[in-house]
């Protein structure tokens, strides 16, 4: 994209993370290079012990592999609401491209909403190997049976948010999405580490944002200040409830789709967060954030889990807003698919005819 | 200051002090050769607001591949448009930069043409302004990667693959809609009588411009007929020719266009970004 220079600043604050994609790319490779115990499906060995031994193993499973029901049904669900979170979080930050201020960061932002697009259909490409289709899963959401991730249902209310957004937000989903990257299902490992380097990209734009904010005007370091203030409790609540109360978490560790608990990946990413707002010279709006020098960790308040069960069971800000959004451009939008149905259709069987025409006897 | 990405990435550079005046044989304009600042502005701007329109888009499309589809066509159209209005602020000489021309001028300086500037409407009114615009864009930059004006000429190579692209794009959904549904067609045609009357402005003689529009009508009439004809759509017989653009006297629409667009940068005075 020339004319668009997506230039980058020095400091490269997910530099480590980035690191582990890559480690876990090389993993990824080196395990397709090893030869397999057995072939899937191979006469005598029951499909249970290969599964178990694929997953003991750190080997990837693969579409055509024998799974556990339930081992697929939770993949569904989570790689599909991932895509969902994709699809949806083009929202938030698609308000300000218009809106951007400047041309260079309005072509930023609208690389990244267009990546956004891009991660979505990665993962519904990945749900697909699991035997579901993509319309069934854009149904699901549409009708509210399937989740989408809970901080898009903040509204962003300042150029300072899509700063917020890049740090905060899309720096949750990297400290989440990056043991993804050596999840035991091969096609999702794959669409993560694809996923991870892009959102890294967007993480450091983000930061760059609000360092930019943070150290111009007093009225752009108040706005990146405010933006902070109302992005870090949403952001710690994406790493959803505490163990204690998380239910799919002990089954998801034992098949290596999960890696870390919740509360691990929370604590990881606080600890990354405190030293960037350093950077930034902006404040975490916690007053309880202090280094723990026994446990090697920053203590923080936990983020509100009562809001955070508001907001996922539809009670937030925007919950309706988004749903609208979607539905109407899905609605707005049926037209035009089904025209290109019904003239791929036609193209077909003028194909065929003009085929008949040149050879009647095979016709 | 913000960065020039017109200077960025081994472009040939212009110095004014070496501008040859006997190269600028072909309709050059006056001053050696280089084009005239309104003349960069209405294609920078023609751009820009494109960029603007498609960027709407953004969450909205029918369909998610549209939706990447779009953003890639209004980040093109962004990118040119970043490439030409910081050629237009270099030749003015007056200290402003790309920024300063899209965030700073009001509507009567805007030199787009209204073709641009009309709202989205259904996504069959969108397509029917992207071919037209297309369709006379990839005539325009492959002329222009001929122009004696050696940065211009730059701009242009580069611009007309990215058209070509483009205007794939719109013919392709043209001739889907107009030989999709009944529903389909039918929207598709509206779309077209809705939009043609603007395609005229495009074309309006400027002998003094490094490459005249008027002589990149025939082509663009030529690649419109075909596809119609493909899309089993009607070229409308419209003598309304509405005009303006190219002079800064715009549609109702371009204000509110412009309000969006500058709210912020225009609400911290002298910020960087």
């Amino acid at each position: 994209m020339y004319g668009n220079d997506f230039s980058q600043p020095e400091e490269a604050p997910t530099g480590a993370l980035l690191d582990q994609v890559e480690a876990a790319e090389a993993e990824l490779r080196d395990a397709a290079a090893r030869a397999r115990a057995g072939a899937s499906g191979t006469a005598g060995a029951a499909p249970e012990e290969y599964f178990d031994s694929v997953i003991a193993a750190d080997q990837k499973i693969e579409p055509r592999d024998w799974m556990p029901e339930r081992y697929r049904r939770t993949l569904v669900r989570q790689i599909a609401q991932h895509a969902h979170s994709e699809i949806i979080g083009m929202q938030p930050e698609g308000n300000w491209i218009t809106r951007a201020p400047s041309l260079k960061r309005k072509a930023i932002l609208l690389a990244k909403v267009q990546d956004e697009a891009g991660h979505g259909l990665y993962l519904y490409a990945a749900a697909e190997t699991l035997g579901v289709d993509r319309d069934e899963l854009v149904d699901l959401l549409l009708s509210g049976r399937q989740k989408y991730s809970s901080i898009f249902n903040y509204p962003t209310l300042s150029w300072a948010d899509v700063g917020a957004i890049g740090w905060l937000v899309d720096g949750a989903a990297i400290v989440n999405q990056v043991p993804l990257c050596r999840c035991s299902y091969g096609p999702y490992a794959r669409a993560m580490i694809r996923v991870c380097k892009e959102e890294s990209f967007h993480q450091r734009q983000g930061y760059e944002i609000l360092h930019t904010l943070a150290h111009g005007t007093p009225e752009q370091r108040t706005m990146a200040q405010d933006a902070v203030d109302r992005w870090w409790y949403p952001s710690l609540a994406m790493f959803g409830p505490p163990d204690t109360d998380s239910t799919h978490s002990a089954q998801s560790m034992e098949w290596k789709i999960k890696r870390f608990s919740n509360d691990d990946l929370r604590q990881r990413f606080v600890d990354m967060c405190v030293q960037q707002a350093e950077v930034l010279g902006l404040r975490i709006p916690d007053p309880a954030l202090r280094w723990n020098a026994e446990r090697q960790a920053y203590d923080y308040t936990q983020p509100d889990y009562d809001e955070l069960m508001r907001v996922i069971s539809g009670d937030g800000p925007c919950n309706r807003q988004r749903m609208d959004h979607r539905r109407r451009a899905h609605a707005e939008g049926a037209w035009v698919r089904e025209a290109a149905v019904v003239h791929a259709a036609k193209r077909a069987e003028r194909a065929e005819q003009a085929a008949a025409r040149k050879d009647p006897v095979a016709a | 200051m913000a960065t020039n990405p017109a200077t960025a990435g081994g472009r040939p550079s212009v110095d004014p002090a070496a501008t040859n005046p006997a190269t600028g044989g072909t309709n050059a304009a006056a001053g050696g050769g280089r084009p005239s600042v309104d003349y960069l502005l209405g294609l920078g701007d023609d751009a820009l607001v494109m960029a603007q329109r498609l960027a709407e888009w953004a969450a909205r499309a029918p369909e998610m591949e549209e939706d990447i589809a779009l953003s890639n066509i209004a980040l093109d159209q962004l990118g040119a448009a970043r490439l030409l209005l910081s050629y237009a602020a270099e030749i003015e000489g007056a200290g402003r930069d790309e920024d300063a021309l899209a965030f700073l001028r009001g509507d009567r300086e805007f030199r787009n043409c209204l073709l641009v500037e009309l709202p989205n409407g259904d996504f069959g009114h969108t397509m029917a302004k992207l071919l037209f615009l297309s369709a006379y864009q990839l005539p325009l930059y492959a002329a222009l990667s001929n122009c004696p004006d050696a940065r211009l000429a730059a701009i242009g190579a580069k611009a007309r693959k990215e058209s070509a692209y483009h205007l794939d794009h719109s013919r392709t959904w043209t001739v889907r809609l107009g030989d999709g549904t009944v529903e389909s067609h039918r929207r598709m045609q509206a779309a077209v009588d809705a939009v043609w009357p603007y395609a005229a402005e495009l074309f309006a003689a400027d002998p003094a411009a490094p490459v005249d529009p008027a002589t990149l009508r025939a082509e663009f009439d030529a690649t419109v007929a075909a596809v119609l004809a493909e899309a089993t759509l009607t070229r409308p017989d419209s003598g309304w020719v509405p005009t303006g653009g190219r002079q800064g006297v715009h549609t109702e629409h371009l204000s509110y266009l412009l309000a969006e667009m500058q709210v912020v940068h225009r609400a911290h005075p002298g910020a960087r970004w």
